[in-house]
């Protein structure tokens, strides 16, 4: 069986973000990249298959983006994975999904893919598209949210996540592509004798022209901080005074502090 | 300008937040059609066109046959904007129907701008301002970002044919984990977020909900790495709550967060980034240490 995990590579999210030269994105100097979360259990449950098969199997990690992305591709091999693809794009961020899902496909198409791993959504953009519009592409069966798993002899039953705490379960027939929520599995650290292995794990680069061929349908015009509501009130400093100033609040806005 | 809305259906109820479709549409001043996969018997309070097809034949999740259903209405309608909530129903839907028609899909669209509309990014940091470059457009509408309308009427139903079939069996549901804790009754809820740090530190959070009289809430990934069971989950894939004082610790405020608990009364949020997405409805943030500043709390509430 092939297997792919496509995964990107997105801000800590922690960081304060600022607008790039155009407008249109956050600017990257100063940030730390790392992957994506929800990716992180993408290809956990595909090293957790990958294992499960066995002999025969191998698990190709997909990322998008310039140089630094291979940090992320390469803690996936440590992970687990068998062998990689960059598409390597110093312009990814100025890409729209539908393109990013296109380059995906075009990859894919000629490989014979079973079973494609995707994270429900990016971090950064979090537009929740790419992992459906590949399958679309591919014409594989596609189900998303999932935050259960399992496979057996061309069939996966996944669970998906839906509001309110409820779960929808569903079968597909691979070829299929899977998008995967948070809480999935529990993602493995990378073991240091596995990062070594990984080392050896071949990556293949292939320029995103190769793969290109379509037009953006979508384009971000301006990237800006939300504005600010007011009415809240900020407070900082020193610890023992920020304490008190909060039970002084609360007393006299809350009826729960006497 | 026309828009098709499709409506949201689940174990055999239409469900209010199809109202919020309705919301948007008429914040954009414009005409609508709706589609939805449900039953007769609970159609919207709406009077116009509807496509209707019957859930019980179709499936309540059947994406391919859904699609084919969007797609037939589309033809009929050519709407310039064809609208979901931005739902496990929709994000799962809604790339399909962009991808078949070859148009721009926005997601999570939180307003409609002169330019073209506004999305979150960046976990809710930041916005993006998005145009599609397509005639038509797909967009899906973040839920709670525009007001439930309700039309009200009768709509002029069209049954849509079904075609059997779709490359997903749905097995089906499995009800929400029983609740240890009903947060929903609670006046207090003190909650763990990531921010503080590990899971040892949970008990320095329950401690100030103890002092306070109030319940531990948490939010998804602190329940994710399994610091806190999921009863006390905080959030659209857990309770809704409404307390007197929310007071959430080291959460940064994803939406799915938000909409759980904005409709407190009162909130105060500690976190030691000024800029976490909580500080937009908190009414008192402190920016400091989770670790340093609850403890100092709980021990003048105490005492």
């Amino acid at each position: 069986m092939k297997l792919l995990v496509c995964i990107k590579q997105v801000p800590d999210l922690e960081s304060r973000f600022k607008p790039d030269a155009a407008g249109t994105w956050y600017n990257e100097a100063d940030l730390a990249f790392r992957m994506n979360e929800y990716d992180e259990y993408a290809v956990e449950q595909a090293v957790q298959l990958r294992e499960k098969l066995g002999e025969g199997t191998e698990l190709t990690v997909l990322s998008i983006g310039p140089d630094r992305v291979v940090e992320a591709i390469k803690k996936s091999l440590a992970m687990g994975c068998d062998n990689a693809a960059h598409i390597q794009d110093p312009a990814a961020s100025g890409k729209d999904p539908w393109q990013i899902a296109s380059i995906i496909a075009a990859y894919a198409k000629d490989k014979g893919f079973d079973i494609v791993f995707t994270g429900m959504q990016s971090q950064d953009r979090g537009s929740a598209q790419v992992g459906v519009t590949v399958a679309e592409l591919l014409g594989f069966a596609c189900t998303t949210t999932i935050v259960g798993f399992d496979y057996d002899n061309g069939t996966i039953t996944a669970k998906r996540e839906l509001e309110g705490g409820i779960k929808g379960i569903v079968k597909l027939k691979t070829p299929a592509l899977v998008t995967c929520q948070l809480g999935l599995n529990i993602p493995r650290y990378p073991t240091l004798p596995n990062i070594m292995k990984a080392k050896k794990k071949e990556i293949t680069v292939i320029p995103v022209a190769e793969l290109l061929a379509t037009e953006a349908l979508a384009a971000t015009t301006s990237f800006h901080p939300p504005a600010k509501k007011g009415g809240g009130i900020v407070l900082e400093g020193d610890v023992g005074e920020l304490v008190d100033k909060v039970i002084a609040i609360l007393k006299d806005k809350t009826a729960v502090l006497r | 300008m026309k828009t098709l809305l499709i409506g949201e259906y689940r174990e055999g109820k239409l469900l209010d937040s199809t109202y919020e479709l309705f919301g948007f549409a008429s914040q954009l001043n414009a005409d609508t059609a709706m589609l939805l996969v449900g039953s007769e018997a609970q159609l919207p309070a709406y009077g116009g066109a509807l496509y209707l097809a019957d859930a019980a034949s179709c499936g309540e999740y059947n994406p391919d046959l859904h699609k084919q259903l969007i797609l037939e209405a589309v033809q009929k309608e050519s709407p310039d904007y064809i609208v979901f909530l931005h739902s496990s129903y929709g994000w799962d839907l809604a790339p399909r129907i962009a991808a078949s028609l070859n148009i721009a899909q926005i997601s999570e669209v939180i307003a409609a701008t002169d330019g073209g509309f506004e999305v979150g990014c960046c976990n809710a940091k930041m916005r993006r301002t998005v145009k599609a470059s397509s005639a038509t457009a797909v967009l899906t509408i973040q839920a709670g970002a525009f007001p439930a309308v309700q039309p009200g009427g009768s709509p002029t139903v069209q049954n849509l044919a079904v075609v059997i079939g779709g490359a997903l069996e749905f097995v089906g549901y499995e009800p929400a984990e029983k609740k240890d804790v009903d947060l929903a009754k609670a006046e207090i809820i003190v909650s763990a977020g990531r921010g503080v740090g590990k899971k040892d530190n949970i008990t320095v959070i329950q401690a100030l909900a103890t002092a306070l009289g109030g319940e531990l809430g948490a939010s998804r990934p602190v329940v994710d790495a399994e610091w806190v069971s999921h009863s006390h989950q905080v959030g659209t894939t857990g309770q809704t709550v409404s307390p007197k004082l929310y007071v959430a610790c080291g959460i940064s405020g994803a939406i799915q967060h938000l909409a759980g608990m904005k409709k407190s009364d009162f909130i105060l949020a500690i976190n030691k980034d000024k800029d976490a997405p909580i500080g937009e409805i908190a009414d008192v943030l402190v920016v400091a240490d989770v670790m340093q500043f609850v403890p100092a709390l709980t021990a003048k509430v105490a005492r």
